[in-house]
């Protein structure tokens, strides 16, 4: 069986910007992949790639193992960081009309939206908190019972408990059988996911899980009386470093870097591994 | 004496805002402040910078000029350019021009903004306003800088950028309160303040706010449905509040994703 989404080779130019570079990417029944990179790495284009909304400049798409087109949009859910939901419509509306665009019957006002979100169906999307205005956006993204779930950005701005009862969403839906596409500024996110891409300049430049992302990546933990003095000696020394609570980490250094940049400063020096985010700054910046 | 604020009440109409809230903020040291939604962390930073009276309490911060402050959004002028925006700060706290002219292009070189430096505020991404935001806050060395969510939405590399502003401004003597709705950044703060519902749940470092959590946590099989179960890193997690051991050991989100539930349980 092909996979849900397959991206092969595919290069889009945006004149004389390439905008994504001979990406690879599949997208499996049952997997969550993160899709990982700052701004401009190329995760929106490929989105939109995925949606047929643009086409590939080399290389091929397909959804399902056909060209992405209307029948495929049938099969797939979409929940874009702007949660495309009408405010001045109530949550059951939303459903509605997402129903009635997908040419299915909308369920019954009973049925429409899960238990939690039921004390909400009437009111404005408009006037409902944030949180709540994107589980309706999943809910109506799910009515359907895709096979492939596009998420950008799904949990921006959610407390953690609303985040974790996002995640519960979407890992049900994968537990269910669909595969889920998901893209995230937020490290500690990626691992609820099953697998990583990691993107930067419009190029795929590691994948896998976090643990095989992270490998052999290391950092140093720097504790001194005062963390300000740590700072301002290893930033002179030209390190890269960021706070830790009442200490300092160094990512990419050897203790021998760090302990010759701090001198005669007291401090217990520590080698850790690496996180996934000091990794992925590895990473973007050696590209 | 160290700015903060000793038992603050705000009312907005019937709610209750912030019901007795007070905090330390040592000079040379970031505090976060984490909650949900309409938890007060916003309220609280106004009062801290003095853009609202509270009903009852008092504020400890230096006078007005002292003060660096960035509100929730992103608190630059998007029709001024980068420039434009500093030298409209640097004029309002009346700093001197070489000295306001030399900290805007070392800031701005440390935050990649140097090629920024004639573009719209309003033409830049998000991160890069946000970057530009911290900047203008921190620029006349304020002895208190206040920022509201200034890292929500901000892709990775934008972030790290922030941060490294945030800790140089701590590291010349500032004392920095945030609020954020990460809780790994909220772990790089030497000081973090756990607010729900306009009540303070938890103060103090990162591993004592840890220390302080109730009860236990244990792994088990998928729950979807129970209120006290959640799903983190592919894996389910379950809180006993009355139990004294658990097989997981809890970090920071785990701390504040267990006050949310403890409360949701309670109504």
């Amino acid at each position: 069986m092909s996979p849900l989404a397959q991206l092969t080779g595919a290069t889009k130019r945006f004149g004389e910007f390439t905008a994504v570079k001979d990406v690879d990417l599949t997208v499996e029944p049952g997997e969550i992949v993160g899709l990982l990179g700052a701004n401009g790495a190329g995760k929106t284009t490929v989105i939109r790639m995925l949606l047929g909304l643009i086409g590939t400049t080399e290389g091929t798409v397909e959804l399902f193992g056909q060209p992405p087109s209307r029948q495929t949009r049938r099969r797939l859910g979409y929940v874009p960081q702007s949660l495309g939901l009408y405010d001045d419509l109530t949550a059951l509306e939303n459903l509605e009309f997402s129903a009635a665009a997908f040419g299915r019957k909308p369920a019954a006002k009973k049925t429409a939206l899960p238990d939690q979100l039921k004390p909400y169906g009437k009111d404005l999307i408009g006037a409902l908190p944030l949180g709540t205005q994107r589980r309706v956006a999943f809910a109506q993204a799910l009515a359907h019972e895709p096979d492939l779930l596009i998420l950008d950005e799904p949990t921006s701005g959610v407390d953690p408990l609303g985040r974790a009862r996002l995640w519960e969403t979407i890992d049900g839906a994968s537990q269910a059988g669909a595969g889920v596409l998901v893209t995230t500024h937020y490290m500690e996110e990626a691992t609820e996911c099953s697998r990583l891409v990691i993107m930067a300049g419009g190029a795929v430049v590691a994948a896998g899980t976090a643990q095989e992302i992270i490998g052999a990546s290391q950092a140093v933990v720097v504790l001194a009386q005062s963390w300000a003095d740590a700072f301002g000696r290893l930033e002179q020394a030209g390190l890269s470093v960021a706070l830790a609570g009442r200490g300092v980490r160094v990512p990419g250094a050897s203790p021998e870097q760090v302990q010759a940049a701090l001198g005669d400063l007291a401090a217990v020096v520590q080698k850790v591994p690496a996180t996934l985010e000091e990794r992925f700054f590895e990473l973007v910046q050696g590209s | 004496m160290s700015w903060g604020a000793d038992d603050l009440v705000v009312r907005y109409r019937r709610t209750v805002a912030l019901d007795h809230v007070g905090v330390d903020l040592p000079a040379g040291q970031v505090t976060a402040v984490v909650g949900g939604d309409g938890a007060g962390k916003s309220t609280l930073l106004r009062c801290l910078a003095g853009a609202q009276a509270p009903l009852t309490g008092t504020v400890r911060r230096p006078g007005k000029e002292g003060v660096g402050y960035l509100p929730a959004g992103t608190g630059v002028y998007p029709d001024l350019t980068v420039t434009e925006n500093l030298e409209f700060r640097a004029t309002g706290y009346r700093m001197s021009r070489e000295a306001a002219r030399e900290r805007a292009a070392r800031y701005l070189d440390s935050a990649g903004l140097t090629a920024a430096a004639d573009r719209l505020a309003g033409q830049l991404s998000g991160g890069m306003r946000c970057k530009l935001g911290v900047i203008a806050a921190m620029l006349p060395r304020p002895e208190l800088l206040v920022l509201d969510e200034p890292t929500t939405g901000v892709d990775p590399v934008s972030r790290s950028g922030l941060w490294w502003l945030i800790a140089r401004a701590a590291a010349e003597g500032c004392a920095v309160v945030l609020t954020t709705t990460y809780l790994d950044e909220a772990e790089r703060c030497g000081s973090v303040l756990v607010l729900d519902e306009g009540k303070v749940l938890a103060t103090g470092t990162s591993d004592e706010i840890i220390a302080a959590m109730p009860g236990a946590l244990r792994s088990v099989p998928a729950r979807p449905g129970d209120p006290r179960a959640w799903r983190r890193g592919g894996q389910w997690r379950v809180w006993d509040p009355d139990g004294t051991a658990g097989d997981i050991q809890a970090d920071l989100q785990d701390a504040v994703t267990v006050a949310a539930i403890a409360r949701e349980v309670r109504s």
